[in-house]
């Protein structure tokens, strides 16, 4: 009949239909494989210049240090000396031994993200996740490893954070001068200066200038 | 304390400004005793370096004593001393390889971002040189926070007159870094383009590294005979075709080495200065390269480019293809002052490198905008100023 006809022709299109779509998948997955998949070079994510990670902004730096890993990883669990390097743009308050709160200031008022150490292992690694509830869902990660020819360490900073009001807030925070890439920068060169000079550069001709 | 500062274009002021105090372990405080003007200075003063704000305190060639020390300093109160431009922490990667312009902490870590931005990396921290290198106070002034004191410092004994050493401080390097560059080789023709300060005392270095000849090229009569009384042959731009002049002077073969220690605000009436100078006014360019472009065309085929003369942005008519089908060498930077204080201080106190031929005027620090205008605006015979706080 021709209704049946009809019916048996959509049936064929659509197991054609299924049958492309299938190989196209499996193309694209042996392709992806092939090419290391959206990785095709080895280069860091931050440096990706696609900007959205599944709602997450990926930020962070490297910097070499001429100081040894248990050097580099000690002021990390070191408030007063986090407050240091952070130099006023970020404030942290030990909560217990592996919870911490960080209140960043920006032009709306303060934020507070409460951290978990969720991961540390000396002179490797140290790595912070933000707790539920937390002002701002975020993950960072150090990785310590000794750098060539003996020029000590190298300090590779890992933030995923998901900014409050998604891209325009990243943008938000990158015009306000808050956006943790940008806090971070400055805390390690911070940290390269005290550990390299024993003091952190100033131009200021006073303390109270 | 009385200081000069920074107010605007062709605008600056001595004025009161707080006092200096330690902040850092490694700082002194040196009371100044004589300063000086340089030509980068003027840079500043026509506004075409960027990152100066109003107040600023000027000055980077200065000299005094120790007045106070932070626990991290090993100068003592009373020691005289010249401070290198140049801030330098001595335990960086790049000073620890005497590239002491270079180093990686002086700079403090809020002023980093513009130069990283500018030119792909922070900037060193530099004494009164706009906020690209740290904004910090300079020694036009009667008392200075040195930072670093424990590295930067250079002690000069008692008996030597201020004006014998002040150029310790960055005019005398420069010039002997500038020849250095030039990779100076027994028989070399040189040529130097600028006889302002910098610029003689690279011819001076450039014959003490054993140049059969220095041609040394400018359009002020007197400074051209500064440069001819050190034994240089001049030639003077206004008289002379210049390239013409140097393959004529070297054999037809072009000079060796060529060393440009003018830099961004080139004088000359040169279709191509006269574009640069329109788009520097209109503030669309920042670099009036025509000396460089020249030294490019000047130099032998595989020979050195050595350029002490301060660049600030970008240039363009830039002769990249010579550049690359003469197969030359380029060298160039800031100074690595704290590299070569000693081993030049002993030349000076041996009597192999007078500094004293230069200076035409000293003042007092009170009439230091006067001596802006007139190093500026009388550059033959305003040929150095040097400033006295008290």
């Amino acid at each position: 009949m021709p209704g049946q006809d009809r019916n048996a022709r959509h049936r064929d299109l659509a197991v054609l239909a299924c049958a492309a779509a299938l190989s196209l998948g499996a193309g694209m997955l042996l392709w992806r494989r092939a090419t290391g998949g959206h990785r095709s070079d080895d280069a860091p994510g931050r440096a990706a210049r696609r900007l959205d990670f599944g709602g997450y902004q990926v930020v962070g730096r490297t910097v070499t240090i001429a100081a040894p890993r248990s050097a580099v990883h000690a002021p990390w669990r070191d408030p007063a000396q986090l407050n240091r390097i952070f130099g006023g743009g970020l404030k942290v308050r030990p909560l217990s031994e592996d919870r911490m709160a960080w209140i960043l200031a920006t032009p709306s008022g303060e934020i507070e993200v409460e951290t978990r150490l969720v991961e540390e292992r000396a002179g490797e690694i140290l790595a912070w996740r933000s707790v539920d509830g937390s002002g701002i869902d975020v993950e960072a990660k150090l990785q310590l490893r000794d750098a060539p020819a003996g020029r000590g360490t190298e300090v590779e900073a890992h933030i995923a954070w998901r900014p409050p009001w998604g891209l325009p807030g990243h943008w938000a925070a990158r015009l306000g001068g808050t956006d943790p890439g940008r806090l971070c920068r400055q805390a390690l060169k911070r940290l390269k200066m005290l550990l390299e000079t024993g003091e952190i550069a100033t131009a200021d001709n006073r303390r109270d200038s | 304390m009385r200081a000069l500062t920074w107010q605007g274009k062709h605008d600056v002021r001595v004025d009161t400004v707080p006092d200096p105090r330690i902040v850092n372990p490694r700082d002194a405080i040196i009371e100044v005793t004589a300063t000086a003007i340089c030509g980068s200075d003027l840079h500043l003063y026509d506004g075409v370096i960027p990152g100066l704000r109003p107040g600023d305190v000027l000055g980077h060639e200065f000299m005094g004593r120790v007045v106070e020390t932070g626990p991290g300093s090993t100068l003592k109160p009373g020691q005289r001393v010249v401070v290198p431009f140049t801030i330098s922490c001595g335990s960086c990667f790049f000073c620890a390889q005497g590239q002491f312009s270079a180093c990686d902490n002086s700079n403090p870590v809020e002023a980093q971002e513009a130069s990283e931005l500018l030119y792909g990396h922070a900037m060193s921290g530099l004494f009164g040189y706009s906020h690209l290198t740290g904004g910090y106070p300079g020694g036009q002034a009667e008392y200075v926070r040195v930072p670093f004191s424990d590295v930067g410092p250079i002690v000069v004994p008692d008996g030597v007159p201020d004006e014998q050493v002040l150029f310790l401080s960055d005019i005398l390097p420069t010039g002997w870094m500038a020849a250095e560059n030039a990779q100076i080789q027994p028989g070399d023709s040189v040529a130097v383009w600028g006889c302002g300060p910098v610029g003689l005392f690279t011819v001076q270095s450039a014959l003490l590294m054993g140049a059969e000849q220095v041609i040394a090229i400018d359009h002020h009569p007197n400074r051209l005979r500064l440069a001819r009384d050190l034994g240089a042959r001049v030639i003077d731009y206004r008289h002379s075709h210049v390239l013409e002049a140097l393959l004529e002077m070297t054999g037809g073969i072009g000079p060796d080495a060529v060393i440009d220690a003018v830099g961004m605000e080139s004088h000359g009436f040169a279709p191509d200065n006269l574009l640069d100078t329109a788009k520097q006014k209109v503030g669309i360019g920042v670099d009036r390269a025509h000396v460089l472009r020249m030294a490019l065309l000047a130099v032998r085929k595989g020979g050195r480019v050595s350029v002490p003369g301060v660049y600030g942005g970008f240039a363009d008519k830039f002769p990249l293809g010579a550049l690359m089908e003469k197969g030359l060498q380029i060298r160039t930077g800031q100074t690595h002052v704290q590299k070569y204080g000693q081993d030049l201080l002993q030349r000076i106190l041996e009597g192999q490198i007078d500094t004293t031929f230069l200076i035409s005027h000293r003042l007092s620090l009170e009439d230091a905008a006067t001596g802006y205008r007139n190093f500026r605006d009388n550059q033959d015979e305003w040929t150095k100023v040097v400033l006295n706080p008290r």
